[in-house]
C-alpha cells in the first residue's frame, strides 16, 4: 500500500498505520463510535474523534512495571476493542514494555531513554504495580529501584496512568502489614496528571478508552475525587447489576450452590461488595462481552477501591461485622454484670447505712417539743 | 482515609466497642434495676394475681379508653414509629444477615420497597412528634434536654439508611459509613438514656400489673 492509496493518510499517523493493515473507515468509525459511547461522550463525538485519531502520530508509551503480578498485562492483551495488536500498531508507539519487548537488558532501558528523549514533554508512562519505599532491592530493573525509575521516566512524561489497584493505591503489595513499604504512583508524582484505572486487573476497554481521549482531545477525561475516569467509575457494580431486582425483592443465595444461588439471585449474603465498588464491570463486561464475575456466580471483591485487601472478609456480607465475636459480646456481658453487681452492693450498702444511722423518735420527745 | 477505609472501620473496631458498651450498659442497668429489689407485700392479695402481671404487658400497649381521641398525635405517631421502626430493624435483609451473623439466627426478610416504606412512615412519624412536642405547652415544658437527645439519636439510624438506600446527598460507601456511626451512637447511648425504655418497658408494665393485681386491680 502506498501514499497514492491513501491520499488524505497523512504519513507517521495512526491513520496510515490503520490504512496499512486494512482497517475501512467505516470499521475505524465504528470503533470510534463504540468509545464515545463508553466514554459517556455524545454521539457526534464519534466523527470528531475518528478525525483526530487519525491524524494524531502514534502516542508514545512507556510501560512500567513495579511491584505486580503481570495480570494488568495479561488483561490488556486480552483487550477486544481494539484488539493488543491494534492498540500496539495503531493507536500507540510501546516503547517500553518489560514483558511485551523484544530487547533486553542495555539495549531495552536505552529504547526508553531514546523514547523520553525523542518525545520529552508528550510521552505517556503507563505503571502497573505498587512502589517499594523499604529497601530499594525489593523491586529493582536494571539495577535502578522502582522509585528512582518512577521519578526518572515521570519527568518529561505528559501524564501517567496507574494501570491496576496496585498502582493506583498501593493494592496487595500495600496491604496489611505491608511489608515492602508500597506506596501507589500519586504518593510520589505530583506535579503530573494522574489517571487511576485501577482493577485488579483492570478493564480492558477502560485503558483504550482513556488513551482514545488523551489522543483525541489531548487531555485526561473527567475524573472524580479518587482519580478515576468517572465515566467508567461513575457507577457501583450493585447499581449496574442484572441481579439487581432479586435484592430489591429480597431473594438472596445463602450458599453458592442452594436453589437461590442456581436461580441467579442477589450474592450480597455471601458477601458481593458490590454496592461499594466503583466500577465498569457490569456493563462492559470481561472476555469480549461475554461475563463478569457476579455473572458466574460469585461475589464481587471490591478489587478497584483502595484497600480492598483489607476491607473484610470477601464471604462477609456489607452488613456483617468485620470482627465481632459473640465471645467479644459475653466478655462485655460478663463485665457489665459485674460493674451491676457492684452497683447493686453499692446501693443496698447505702440503704443499709441509712436504715442503721436512722434514728427513732418518741411520743414523749415530740411532745417534750411541743412544751 | 477514603470512603472504604471508613467504613471497614465503621463494621470494624467502632462497631466491636459500641456493641460491648451497649451489651455491658444494658446488663449493668437490668442489674441495677432488679438489685434495687421490693419489700415483700405482707397483705394477703385481693384477687389471684396469677397473670395480671402479662395481660397488663400486652393491655397497657394499647391506648386505654378515650385517649386515642385526646391524644391523637402522640398515639397514632407512636404506634406508626414504633411500628415502622421494628420493620425496619428486623426485617430489612442485610439487617438479618448481622443479625445472624452474631447470633447464629435468621428469618425471612421483607422486600426493600416495603422496609423502604415503613422507613418514612417512622421518619414522618418523629417529626409529627417533634413538633408537637415543641408546640404543645405541656409536652413542651416536661421536655428535657435528654428527650431531644433520644430523639435525635433515633432519628439518625434511619435518615442515613434511608438516604444511602436512595444515594442522596453523599457517596454511597460514605453515607453506609455514617450509618454504622449512626447506629454505634445509638448503641452506645441506649442503656444510659430514656431510650433504655426498650429493655425496661415490658419489665415494669409487669410489675404494674402485679402490684395492682394483688391490690384488686385486676387488669
Amino acid at each position: 500500500m502506498t501514499q497514492a492509496d491513501h491520499p488524505d493518510v497523512l504519513p507517521g499517523t495512526v491513520g496510515e498505520g490503520l490504512a496499512q493493515r486494512g482497517v475501512t473507515r467505516r470499521e475505524f468509525l465504528q470503533f470510534c463510535t463504540a468509545l464515545t459511547a463508553l466514554l459517556a461522550l455524545p454521539p457526534s463525538m464519534a466523527s470528531v474523534m475518528a478525525e483526530a485519531i487519525s491524524k494524531a502520530r502514534r502516542q508514545s508509551v512507556i510501560w512500567l512495571s513495579f511491584q505486580e503480578c503481570t495480570g494488568c498485562t495479561e488483561s490488556i492483551t486480552r483487550s477486544h476493542s481494539p484488539t493488543l495488536e491494534n492498540l500496539i500498531f495503531d493507536l500507540i508507539s510501546l516503547d517500553y514494555h518489560h514483558t511485551l519487548q523484544a530487547a533486553s537488558g542495555e539495549a531495552a532501558e536505552h529504547a526508553r531513554m531514546q523514547a523520553m528523549k525523542d518525545n520529552d514533554g508528550k510521552y505517556l508512562v503507563i505503571v502497573d504495580g505498587s512502589i517499594p519505599m523499604g529497601n530499594p532491592g525489593f523491586s529493582c530493573i536494571a539495577g535502578i529501584s522502582n522509585h528512582d525509575m518512577l521519578v526518572e521516566t515521570a519527568k518529561g512524561a505528559a501524564a501517567i496512568v496507574s494501570v491496576g489497584t496496585c498502582a493506583a493505591y498501593g493494592g496487595i503489595p500495600h496491604a496489611d502489614p505491608n511489608p515492602t513499604g508500597a506506596v501507589p504512583v500519586s504518593a510520589i508524582v505530583k506535579d503530573k496528571p494522574i489517571i487511576n484505572v485501577p482493577g485488579c486487573p483492570p478493564i480492558p476497554v477502560v485503558m483504550t478508552g482513556v488513551l482514545a481521549h488523551f489522543l483525541t482531545f489531548g487531555s485526561i477525561p473527567e475524573l472524580d475525587s479518587l482519580g478515576r475516569p468517572k465515566s467508567f467509575y461513575g457507577d457501583t457494580i450493585h447499581d449496574r447489576c442484572y441481579r439487581r431486582p432479586f435484592y430489591d425483592q429480597g431473594k438472596f443465595a445463602e450458599t453458592f450452590d442452594d436453589e437461590g444461588a442456581r436461580q441467579g439471585w442477589c450474592l450480597f449474603k455471601l458477601g458481593c461488595k458490590g454496592p461499594v465498588t466503583y466500577n465498569a464491570c457490569a456493563t462492559t463486561k470481561w472476555n469480549d462481552g461475554t461475563s463478569f464475575p457476579i455473572e458466574s456466580g460469585h461475589g464481587c471483591i471490591g478489587c478497584s477501591e483502595p484497600n480492598f485487601w483489607d476491607a473484610g472478609s470477601f464471604y462477609k456480607a456489607l452488613s456483617m461485622p468485620v470482627s465481632a465475636t459473640p465471645a467479644m459480646l459475653g466478655a462485655a456481658a460478663a463485665v457489665g454484670a459485674a460493674a451491676g453487681v457492684g452497683i447493686t452492693w453499692y446501693n443496698r450498702s447505702t440503704k443499709a447505712a441509712a436504715k442503721a444511722a436512722h434514728a427513732k423518735v418518741t411520743v414523749q420527745e415530740l411532745k417534750r417539743e411541743e412544751k | 482515609m477514603n470512603h472504604l477505609d471508613l467504613l471497614t472501620f465503621a463494621r470494624g473496631s467502632a462497631l466491636n466497642w459500641a456493641m460491648m458498651l451497649f451489651v455491658a450498659g444494658v446488663l449493668l442497668r437490668l442489674f441495677e434495676i432488679f438489685g434495687l429489689g421490693r419489700k415483700a407485700d405482707l397483705a394477703r392479695p385481693r384477687t389471684n394475681t396469677l397473670g395480671s402481671g402479662w395481660r397488663t404487658m400486652f393491655t397497657r400497649s394499647l391506648p386505654a379508653e378515650g385517649m386515642l381521641k385526646r391524644q391523637p398525635v402522640t398515639y397514632i405517631s407512636g404506634y406508626v414509629f414504633h411500628f415502622g421502626l421494628f420493620f425496619a430493624i428486623f426485617f430489612f435483609a442485610p439487617h438479618i444477615a448481622f443479625f445472624r451473623s452474631m447470633t447464629g439466627l435468621h428469618w425471612p426478610s421483607l422486600p426493600s420497597p416495603l422496609v423502604d416504606a415503613s422507613v418514612v412512615a417512622a421518619i414522618v412519624a418523629l417529626s409529627v412528634l417533634l413538633a408537637h412536642r415543641l408546640n404543645n405547652a405541656v409536652k413542651r415544658l416536661l421536655s428535657t434536654i435528654g428527650d431531644y437527645v433520644a430523639w435525635l439519636v433515633t432519628l439518625l439510624p434511619l435518615l442515613t439508611g434511608y438516604l444511602a438506600y436512595h444515594h442522596l446527598f453523599l457517596e454511597y460507601t460514605l453515607m453506609l459509613a455514617l450509618h454504622l456511626f449512626s447506629v454505634e451512637l445509638l448503641l452506645v447511648l441506649l442503656p444510659f438514656t430514656k431510650l433504655f425504655h426498650t429493655f425496661s418497658l415490658f419489665i415494669s408494665r409487669w410489675y404494674n400489673g402485679d402490684f395492682f393485681g394483688r391490690k384488686g386491680v385486676a387488669s
